[in-house]
């Protein structure tokens, strides 16, 4: 399905836009979310906030906001940032000792995906421990340049292409 | 354009951590050059499924939550909640009203013989309407089945049975001229009390289930088992499960009554 054809149909707002928006995109910001905040039930429940937000502002989505996952996938990661900064998670910290999203794949091993993507998670685990880490701040937790730069003393010019070397090793390995 | 392409801004652009200007200068690229728009949705594609395969199992129940959230409640917005107002006035309309009633009731009594008599007439004129659009209805449902099956343009998948149900089989009417779909449940068990088959279009590499409909029971008994489900483009295979009544977020695989996939 095309950006165009999914959002003609979400903005109808019905119980299939519904389930459309669910399934293509419930799993991918729930990663996201889960991987900012280590706690499930924290996760759930700012994807659910995540959810009212897209379906009540999905109407002043444009393109020229960039693509409609990257508008959702702001919302999600906001929403969870600004989950992390509650006081109600501060209480929650710390029970889970993961430090990133490869991390999480070791700590869930025994959840076992009905659906898991032709075993996507045994090559994330293969990624370049410097892959892992500029992945994880660029992509899931939302740093500038500027910011992974600093976090990983990386000149500015070298975090945008070794970005760009790690998410062509990603997609070598699942053909897209 | 090339170097454009190489220099990881697409990738940044689509993780959003991208300025506006940056924004700006990649959705120009993008109109001018066929290639950007290609990389952008395969770079999009690697992320979904990356951010996919590290999220933790997403229980049913949300699915549910979330859905009561987003649709269910949708209705009763904008209802305003009546005040209770107390005062002389209203105690006098009351006594009005109660009045009022009164009489009503007398005048009711009178009135209500005459109805008598006339109703049972009109329901005796009820009973063969309704009988008669039973029956158009009846009809009409067995032509469109019969349409759909005959129809020049009409792919058929065939759906073979799984574990669970060996026997079981179903069939898929795919017309593309109208971009309808059709299923036809007539070789599949009736659904148990509770439970209720639901469709999925399925799309592999990866294997991504969506739902095209839950097959209601009200439904089914209506469609001589022939039923319009959601159209999917792109389509690679069809599967049918059985799930609690109103449908599953994801697919309950134990209860896969039959799969096929689609020849292109």
């Amino acid at each position: 399905m095309t950006q165009e054809e999914l959002l003609a149909q979400i903005y109808k707002k019905d119980s299939n836009a519904f389930n459309t928006l669910y399934n293509m995109y419930s799993k991918s910001l729930y990663g996201v979310i889960f991987n900012l905040l280590k706690n499930k039930e924290e996760a759930e429940d700012v994807l659910q906030e995540v959810f009212v937000k897209i379906w009540k502002n999905v109407d002043s989505y444009n393109e020229s906001k960039g693509r409609f996952f990257t508008w959702i996938l702001n919302i999600a990661r906001n929403a969870a940032i600004d989950r992390l900064r509650s006081k109600d998670h501060t209480k929650n910290l710390k029970n889970l000792s993961v430090d990133n999203f490869v991390h999480i794949l070791d700590h869930n091993a025994t959840v076992v995906n009905r659906i898991d993507a032709i075993g996507i998670r045994e090559f994330v685990k293969k990624l370049k421990p410097v892959c892992v880490r500029i992945i994880e701040l660029l992509f899931f937790k939302g740093y500038t340049q500027q910011e992974a730069s600093d976090e990983l003393a990386m000149p500015l010019g070298t975090v945008k292409t070794q970005n760009r070397t790690c998410i062509k090793d990603l997609r070598n390995i699942l053909e897209v | 354009m090339e170097e454009f392409i190489n220099s990881g801004i697409l990738e940044l652009y689509i993780f959003g951590v991208t300025t506006e200007e940056e924004n700006r200068e990649v959705q120009e690229m993008a109109g001018k050059h066929a290639e950007v728009r290609a990389e952008i949705l395969s770079i999009e594609k690697a992320i979904i499924d990356l951010s996919y395969s590290v999220s933790p199992q997403l229980s049913p129940e949300v699915y549910h939550r979330i859905r009561r959230e987003l649709i269910d409640k949708h209705g009763t917005e904008g209802v305003v909640q009546l005040q209770p107002r107390r005062s002389a006035s209203s105690y006098i309309g009351w006594a009005a009203a109660i009045v009022l009633l009164g009489c009503l009731g007398v005048q009711y009594f009178m009135y209500d013989q005459e109805v008598e008599k006339k109703e049972a007439v009109t329901k005796e004129r009820d009973k063969y309407e309704q009988l008669f659009a039973s029956t158009t209805k009846d009809n009409e449902q067995k032509e469109k089945a019969l349409r759909v099956i005959r129809a020049k343009n009409s792919a058929i998948v065939n759906l073979g049975g799984q574990q669970v149900s060996p026997d079981s089989y179903a069939k898929v009417y795919m017309n593309d001229a109208d971009n309808e779909v059709f299923v036809d449940i007539a070789g599949l068990p009736e659904a148990p009390e509770g439970k209720e088959y639901q469709v999925w279009a399925l799309t592999l590499n990866p294997l991504t289930p969506t739902s095209i409909g839950v097959l209601d029971k009200n439904k089914v008994a209506d469609s001589q088992g022939i039923i319009q489900v959601d159209n999917f483009e792109g389509v690679q295979a069809f599967g049918i499960t059985l799930e609690p009544t109103g449908g599953s977020a994801t697919p309950t695989m134990e209860q896969l009554y039959t799969l096929g996939e689609v020849k292109s």
